[in-house]
């Protein structure tokens, strides 16, 4: 299927041709920016409905992080000790945490996002990467409300963010990127076997203990860590720390590791969902 | 006048039950590891297994090739499966054809449904703006219409309210309005007229004439075969994914009624766990049959019959509401019936059923379409479109004095009617009392 504007008879009309199924690197970035609209009003009614009829409203976008961050402090840093790379560990555990609530809800709900939007797709036509692509972006909110809590945070415990914190938007992008990516693979798969509506939960949790949220990454033994490293979460986790808290060393491999997989999964990810997108209103 | 739509040889080829629902990954699992095998066997018996065109696959549209000027008001009728949704989907791109090619000059808006994307816990107000862009519309263009959609609606006051509180009413008009303001050059309509009261039917069927007057191009799918002689100037009619009637729309309809309405005046469904419905609530059986009579036994205009639903109670605690409409063969509704806000009955194997009186429906085909809801809330578990179609045949005996003819109307009740004389001399004096 492809949609091309071309100047022939007719006041310039644009032209539609329906095929079969296109090619499925042709990502047709121009449609999906004739489509941009349609991303901000999906991702502002997430927004917007997500802390309807709620009492805290977004406060839950803090509470979250907040408590897991307390918990984690109490039971892994008071009572079994972890390490925190030289951080009071409440700051080392909270501020990895708003990162990584970011990640996991942004893969949750674009994983969710088609399967939640079944009437849409079955009943009107707009590039499909609109859905999951809001889903993500929802979640971005979430963080800006994050951060207000997380600088206080750091403010109490006497942390002056250096010159590095300017990284920060870069490892939030990255966060986003890969999300997206996961996101678009999970989505597509979800249409197809909802096997992986209950798969999603397990990754999510088995993903937290996989990524250094609740420990440092030299807790790791070194002949694990390639292998540890090419979860793309690894590096970007270490990275944001870095770049906010000034632990450890700037990411070097890892970071490298992260931005590769995070192409390799993103390029992947777009691939298969245009690859299997003309068959999603056939089979929701 | 040049063409806006051009179809060559479409054709939409579904697995089977690949529409009624997805696949679990063991299914695919087994079937990679099942693959092997079965090409090993293709192997020795290449004609029996090239499959594609196995009972495994059905062609919901087969061949469909069209040409539609640009103005031109298409109405497309068939029976439900026909393929007639099919093709609206492949022509407003939600799906691909399996075969064939389609060239479309022009913006098209797809109007499928009413509300697609209306979310309930948004206000009236947000609801235009994000169903606008669902439509397609930009939100300068939404900003420009804002004022006419309300005013349209007729929704002004309740604006800034949740449409979760709105009426369905109130929800319907506000969702047409929406969708009327959408100004594409090509327009794909699928039985949206087909919702609200009669007054709001009127409005919207005015609509879509305006549209045609502006000289857009508009494909209207319909049951409502009145609509589709009054408002197009053309018609198909489809029937098992191919054209069969093509022409001026009286013709077009007027043959459709003869010959590819068939009469099914009773359903059954088996198996409690294919049943329509879900969990809660599935349908086992209706049927409609003259009174002390069964589902075979013709129906005439002055029979009394039933129509009658068993269905699967599977939960106790909410209570099963059951919506009739009753459709005549032009698609005019003729009543409304509900089994409706009583409290809930025991779980089970449950019959409800109503009777018609004889004497009111005029002779003819009808269709009988069932909502079921649960506790009173919308959306509703399911409903049939034509799940009854049953004949009423005019009475051999009813002769009505000599006149043979088709009683006009939509109705056909025997009203007693007296004549008297009433000369003061003499008095009133009965001449005669007859039912005609």
């Amino acid at each position: 299927m492809e949609a091309r504007s071309d100047t022939g008879r007719d006041d310039n009309l644009p032209l539609i041709v329906i095929e079969g199924p296109g090619a499925a690197w042709d990502l047709r970035w121009h449609e999906l920016w004739h489509y941009r609209e349609l991303v901000y009003f999906l991702t502002w009614r997430d927004i917007k409905v997500r802390y309807k009829q709620t009492i805290l409203g977004v406060a839950w976008a803090v509470i979250q992080p907040l408590f897991i961050a307390l918990t984690l402090s109490l039971f892994l840093g008071k009572l079994a000790k972890v390490p925190s790379d030289g951080v009071p560990y409440p700051v080392f555990a909270y501020s990895a945490m708003v990162l990584w609530q970011l990640f996991a809800h942004a893969l949750t709900e674009a994983s969710n996002s088609l399967v939640g939007n079944e009437r849409l797709i079955t009943k009107v036509y707009f590039p499909r990467l609109v859905i999951p692509m809001s889903a993500v972006l929802g979640g971005l909110v979430d963080i800006v409300f994050a951060f207000c809590v997380l600088i206080p945070f750091l403010a109490f415990y006497r942390i002056v963010p250096t010159a590095a914190a300017l990284m920060v938007p870069f490892f939030i992008l990255l966060t986003v990127l890969i999300a997206f990516g996961v996101g678009l693979w999970l989505s597509a798969l979800n249409v197809q076997y909802r096997d992986v509506r209950y798969t999603i939960g397990f990754l999510v949790q088995f993903w937290f203990l996989a990524t250094p949220v609740a420990y440092p990454t030299s807790v790791v033994p070194q002949r694990w860590q390639a292998l540890y490293g090419l979860n793309p979460m690894v590096g970007v986790i270490e990275g944001f720390r870095w770049a906010l808290l000034g632990t450890g060393q700037a990411p070097g491999h890892l970071l490298a590791v992260s931005v590769a997989a995070a192409a390799v999964i993103l390029g992947s990810g777009l691939y298969y969902f245009r690859r299997v997108e003309a068959t999603f209103a056939d089979v929701i | 006048m040049s063409l806006a739509i051009r179809c060559e040889g479409i054709g939409k080829r579904y697995r089977m039950g690949q529409q009624q629902g997805y696949r679990t990954l063991r299914d695919t699992i087994a079937d990679t590891l099942r693959a092997p095998f079965r090409r090993l066997r293709a192997a020795f018996r290449p004609r029996a297994s090239s499959g594609t065109d196995g009972p495994a696959f059905l062609w919901a549209l087969k061949d469909i090739s069209l040409e539609i000027p640009q103005g031109e008001v298409l109405g497309v009728i068939g029976r439900n499966g026909a393929g007639k949704s099919t093709l609206l989907k492949i022509l407003s791109r939600i799906t691909t054809p399996t075969e064939g090619r389609a060239e479309i000059r022009g913006r098209t808006g797809a109007l499928l449904e009413v509300g697609t994307g209306f979310h309930p816990e948004l206000t009236g107000r947000e609801n235009i703006y994000l169903n606008g862009a669902i439509l397609g519309m930009t939100r300068r263009e939404i900003e420009r219409k804002f004022d006419e959609i309300v005013e349209f609606s007729e929704c002004g006051r309740f604006l800034d309210t949740v449409v979760k509180h709105y009426s369905s009413g109130m929800y319907m008009r506000l969702a047409f309005a929406v969708a009327a303001h959408l100004e594409t050059e090509i327009l794909f309509v699928d039985e949206v007229l087909a919702v609200g009261d009669a007054p709001f039917q009127k409005k919207c069927l005015g609509k879509m004439g305006e549209a045609a007057h502006q000289g857009r191009t508009v494909l209207f799918v319909s049951h409502n075969l009145l609509a589709v002689d009054s408002l197009c100037t053309r018609a198909v009619c489809l029937h098992e994914g191919k054209i069969v009637l093509e022409g001026p729309p009286k013709q077009v309809t007027s043959q459709y009624l003869q010959k590819w309405i068939p009469v099914s005046t009773e359903v059954v469904y088996e198996n409690v766990d294919n049943a329509p419905g879900n969990e809660m609530v599935r349908l086992r059986r209706a049927c409609v049959h003259p009174v002390n009579g069964s589902p075979s036994d013709p129906i005439t205009v002055r029979t009394p019959f039933v129509v009658e639903f068993e269905y699967w109670k599977l939960v106790s605690h909410v209570s099963v509401d059951l919506d009739v409409l009753v459709y005549n063969e032009s698609g005019v509704l003729l009543f409304n019936t509900a089994w409706w806000g009583r409290p809930p009955a025991p779980t089970g194997l449950l019959r409800s059923w109503f009777l018609v009186p004889g004497d009111l429906l005029n002779n003819g085909t009808h269709q009988i379409k069932l909502y079921v809801y649960l506790g009173g809330n919308s959306p509703d578990v399911f409903h049939s479109e034509d799940l009854l179609v049953f004949d009423v045949r005019d009475a051999a005996s009813d002769l009505r004095g000599m006149f043979h003819g088709q009683w006009e109307g939509v109705i056909r009740p025997n009203f007693e009617w007296t004549t008297e004389r009433v000369d003061a001399s003499r008095g009133p004096v009965v001449l005669s009392e007859a039912n005609t």
